[in-house]
């Protein structure tokens, strides 16, 4: 089937059959490889991408759901080869080890402060909670999102 | 995995839907959200010929009030629901089970129907569409049936829904002034699915329990109604020897499931406290709403 969407504010099209996840679509027929499969069936988180600007696992959507909409994935969070707050915080924090998980740490983490840019402490491990890391034990990535958090509301 | 080779169908409107599964019937899994068939075809538990979208059928979603029932579109999301000041006003039950599933991104594709329809025994919806005696409404190519809650969960992942029939819209009652709730659960990690789940509403009248509803999650193969618990509570005042004795009925003829998780004498133990928990969360905000 044919798709058509917004991926990172470019129209992009292609082709796929209905059983292709968007995470594949993605990584597969748009090349855009930074959104990462860990599980394949909605328990990781790693595959977090925005839809339509809300944080939505992309290997538990069909690319053909897609269609239409507008897709944000960890590639289009930079401006002009700057790294978005949240992804300077977190490398600032020393969020990531092996960094497998991290596009999809980022993504989560992206979606909650836009809509909750008051979050403290206990609400950040709640949100985040859906993402599974091996490395880190959590600590470095929920310090790098407190950071983010308070360079936001410093603007 | 890889989701298995599947046809698709996306039908625009509920009576192309209907048309579809009259077609292909136990052929055919509904997906509305897909928070839970996508998971089930990449793990080859379920192996649907076709796959029924209906995504696009916008006028199953949407939350309206009248007539002392509120009426949920099937397709509206969970984090929809969440957000919807009618359901935190006149639900409370509802409201307080939402935040509960999932994650975040689950709720965000997750549906109201889905999660009914899927009947997933350890999740929090079919507990308290139990609870609160919510009516289930589907569609067919020869029309509409309303089930009352109670007959709509059939066994593991299954319902009396028939294969040729659509879930169209859930009802719950308006709670009754008075009405206290809470949605007490364990869970290994936020988000994850409840160890054991409990659904609990109140309704106090001069200060004696005019009306009271318990129902279980993860501790059958079905959400699980404690009528005898909720017998014993009405016309009694609230007291913690009175919720001691309704945690002692609720969970005498429990069996639950023995799991990596918990045995299953863990999970009565854990209902049983829940019970208590449950009940004083319940009584305790029941003042609030008027």
């Amino acid at each position: 089937m044919d798709i058509t969407l917004r991926v990172n504010g470019a129209t992009r099209t292609g082709s796929a059959e209905p059983r292709k996840t968007l995470a594949d679509f993605l990584r597969e027929d748009l090349d855009l490889t930074g959104t990462h499969l860990g599980c394949e069936h909605g328990v990781c988180g790693a595959c977090t991408v925005l839809v339509d600007g809300r944080a939505v696992r992309s290997c538990l959507m069909l690319a053909v759901q897609a269609a239409g909409s507008e897709v944000t994935t960890i590639e289009g969070l930079a401006r002009d080869g700057e790294m978005s707050t949240v992804q300077q915080a977190m490398w600032d924090s020393h969020s990531f080890q092996c960094g497998f998980c991290t596009p999809g740490f980022v993504m989560q983490a992206t979606a909650f402060l836009s809509a909750h840019p008051d979050a403290d402490e206990q609400q950040i491990r709640e949100a985040l909670s859906g993402n599974i890391c091996r490395c880190t034990g959590y600590q470095s990535i929920i310090d790098g999102v407190l950071l983010a958090a308070e360079r936001n509301r410093q603007g | 995995m890889k989701l298995p080779a599947v046809e698709y169908e996306a039908p625009e409107t509920v009576a192309e839907a209907v048309d579809l599964l009259a077609e292909h019937e136990d052929e055919a899994s509904v997906l509305a959200g897909g928070q839970s068939l996508i998971p089930l075809l990449a793990l080859r538990l379920a192996r649907p010929a076709t796959l029924i979208d209906i995504n696009g059928l916008h006028e199953l979603s949407g939350v309206s009030a009248s007539n002392g029932w509120v009426a949920v579109g099937a397709m509206t999301r969970e984090y929809v629901a969440e957000d919807s000041t009618v359901i935190a006003d006149t639900v409370p039950l509802l409201a307080a089970a939402l935040p509960l599933i999932g994650h975040e991104a689950i709720r965000n594709r997750g549906t109201i129907g889905g999660s009914l329809a899927h009947a997933d025994p350890s999740a929090e919806l079919p507990a308290v569409a139990l609870a609160l005696d919510a009516e289930l409404v589907v569609r067919s190519r020869s029309g509409e049936r309303v089930i009352p809650a109670a007959s709509w969960f059939e066994g593991f992942l299954a319902t009396t829904r028939g294969a040729d029939e659509l879930l169209v819209e859930v009802r719950f009652p308006r709670a009754a002034l008075g009405t206290g709730v809470s949605f007490t659960e364990v869970a290994r990690r936020h988000g994850d699915f409840a160890i054991v789940g409990l659904a609990a509403s109140v309704t106090l009248s001069d200060g004696a329990i005019s009306d009271a509803r318990l129902a279980f999650c993860g501790v059958s193969d079905v959400p699980v109604r404690a009528a005898e618990a909720e017998d014993l509570l009405v016309g009694e005042g609230p007291s913690a020897s009175l919720f001691e004795e309704a945690a002692r009925l609720a969970t005498a003829d429990l069996d639950p499931p023995a799991d990596l998780h918990g045995s299953s004498e863990y999970r009565k133990q854990v209902a049983a406290t829940l019970v208590r928990r449950g009940l004083h969360a319940a009584v305790g905000n029941a003042d609030e709403r008027r």
